[in-house]
């Protein structure tokens, strides 16, 4: 584990892009936050990184409590599971359906790369396998589409959606298109 | 054990600078000016100062205040976190200190240039308070936004509407009309500008969002015996608490069983069970706006009504003098200033002294709470 984490925590420093180093304002170690243009990558905490991992395989996999006799999904993730206090956890497979719980339609003063799509859609998703975790994420016509390809009109809570991913400029990203196309 | 806060403490000054959009002072000496007129409303010397509470959001700090009003040996000092949901808590904080004897003199101070300054949520390599990588990527920004999310989805369960957003927006900007200090004083709203307005986040248009400004605020408190002698009438800290409540996630309070009962039922909880009242015999109450619907979810976690009536509460003038609960007396964070809630503390005062620019007649009971969607607090003030 440590000879393997010592040479990539090295490449990383040295073999930084001339992008990432502008980006880097408060030391050379520092992960990128913002893409090319401007829109915010996900920057995750140690808890939170096998989520993005799995997200990179085109998985929607949740924490899980993994001892014998618990099993309870936490989300955000977690060092121990608040029902039993087991530190074992593992991910567990979502099958990537799921129903709008809310939306919002946010308008300028935004971030630029964000205020050049709005209004869009941002939706929380409850999982079909896992009620009562929400993932936060965007409503598209289909994966890697702008963040307002969505007509409004098509949006209520209740609907059907299904995650599909995208990659923003190598970091995946779940999205959520509608189960019925039209 | 009968150890207990209530009436132990009271607040005997309170201090604040004029409320802008710009002022050209730094937050250092607008701080210094709040609390330097705060001690001379309480009639005591900075000298006796040996107190200090603020949030941890405040970029003064208790070295630079102490020496600069010429404090003297402080022996207790505190930092609450979670942005607005820390208000209350400075004033619990040092009731606490005061009455345990940690301590005479308190000052309790915000200050604030976020109209001229920067909007927290533009900075984009800060991990907010929020779990930001859960939500940020996906352009869910800002506190309006986050909170946008429960507000569709409590219109949604309950069928609140935007006259009722409208009515809480009104009712704040109707009392800053009547505040030469507010903002907003010479600013009338209608229902017509309120229904046409921009949108910010929707369901959120912009008078469902608090101003942004620059300013300063500031109170005493000292212990009820020492209250007695001061020259302004007391106004006593009756109860206090805190809330984080049990799996709570703050502004996106989106994983949890019931996201749309937050820390106001648990602050809520703790205050009335220690005072001698109930929600039934709050005479005017000062509730945390940085958002409209944060009124309707503040009163029914405070237990003004129940479990999705807090819309309906707002219904037929409820909110405004002379209704049930008159609301936001000053103006509040819509439309007086927005201070991170500091403001609703000192207008508590005032109403208890009798002095507000929109008195409520014989008031002798104030709640005033702190930000509702992140951990929080509240205090119980009564005269």
């Amino acid at each position: 584990m440590t000879t393997m984490r010592t040479p990539t925590a090295k490449t990383a420093k040295t073999a930084k892009t001339a992008k990432e180093a502008t980006t880097a304002k408060t030391g050379p170690t520092a992960p990128r936050t913002v893409t090319d243009g401007g829109l915010l990558l996900p920057v995750p905490d140690a808890d939170g990184a096998p989520f993005w991992e799995y997200a990179a395989r085109g998985e929607l996999r949740v924490q899980a409590c993994a001892a014998p006799d618990c099993g309870e999904l936490r989300f955000p993730p977690r060092p121990c599971c608040p029902h039993c206090r087991s530190f074992d956890s593992e991910w567990r497979l979502m099958s990537g359906r799921g129903r709008v719980w809310s939306y919002v339609r946010p308008h300028p003063p935004l971030l630029p790369a964000y205020a050049e799509q709005a209004p869009y859609h941002v939706i929380l998703v409850e999982p079909a396998d896992a009620p009562g975790i929400r993932l936060a994420g965007n409503l598209v016509s289909a994966a890697g589409a702008a963040l307002d390809s969505v007509d409004p009109e098509r949006l209520r809570i209740g609907a059907r959606v299904q995650v599909v991913f995208t990659e923003l400029d190598g970091v995946a990203l779940p999205q959520w298109v509608l189960e019925r196309a039209s | 054990m009968s150890a207990t806060l209530k009436d132990a403490t009271a607040i005997v000054g309170i201090g604040q600078t004029a409320f802008a959009k710009q002022l050209v002072e730094d937050e250092k000496t607008l701080a210094c000016r709040a609390i330097l007129a705060a001690l001379e409303d309480a009639g005591i010397a900075p000298a006796e100062v040996d107190a200090f509470a603020s949030y941890t959001m405040e970029d003064t700090d208790e070295v630079e205040i102490a020496k600069a009003i010429g404090a003297g040996d402080v022996t207790f000092f505190s930092k609450v976190g979670y942005g607005g949901g820390g208000s209350c808590a400075t004033v619990g904080h040092l009731a606490a200190a005061v009455a345990t004897g940690q301590a005479n003199v308190g000052i309790a101070w915000r200050s604030r240039k976020r109209g001229s300054g920067p909007r927290p949520w533009k900075n984009t390599r800060a991990q907010l308070p929020t779990p930001a990588q859960w939500t940020r990527p996906f352009g869910l920004l800002r506190p309006a936004d986050e909170i946008a999310m429960l507000t569709r989805r409590y219109m949604h369960e309950y069928g609140a509407t935007r006259d009722h957003l409208f009515n809480v927006a009104l009712a704040c900007r109707n009392r800053a009309n009547q505040n030469p200090a507010a903002m907003m004083y010479e600013r009338p709203l209608t229902r017509e500008m309120y229904m046409t307005s921009r949108w910010i986040s929707e369901p959120l248009c912009l008078f469902d969002n608090c101003l942004e400004t620059d300013g300063a605020l500031a109170v005493v408190i000292v212990s009820a015996d020492r209250a007695r002698d001061c020259p302004q009438r007391p106004v006593y800290v009756h109860s206090v608490a805190q809330g984080l409540p049990s799996q709570h996630h703050g502004m996106v309070n989106y994983w949890n069983e019931d996201p749309l009962s937050g820390p106001s039922w648990a602050a809520a909880q703790h205050l009335w069970k220690q005072a001698d009242f109930g929600p039934e015999d709050v005479d005017v109450a000062q509730i945390y706006d940085a958002f409209t619907p944060l009124i309707p979810l503040s009163l029914e976690g405070y237990g003004f009504c129940g479990r999705g009536e807090g819309a309906a509460y707002t219904e037929g003038g409820a909110l405004e003098i002379g209704g049930r609960l008159p609301l936001n007396t000053s103006g509040g964070g819509l439309s007086e200033a927005y201070v991170h809630g500091f403001n609703l503390i000192t207008e508590g005062v005032k109403q208890l002294r009798g002095s507000s620019t929109a008195q409520v007649p014989d008031a002798a009971t104030c709640l005033v709470t702190a930000g509702e969607g992140v951990p929080t607090s509240a205090v119980l003030l009564r005269s």
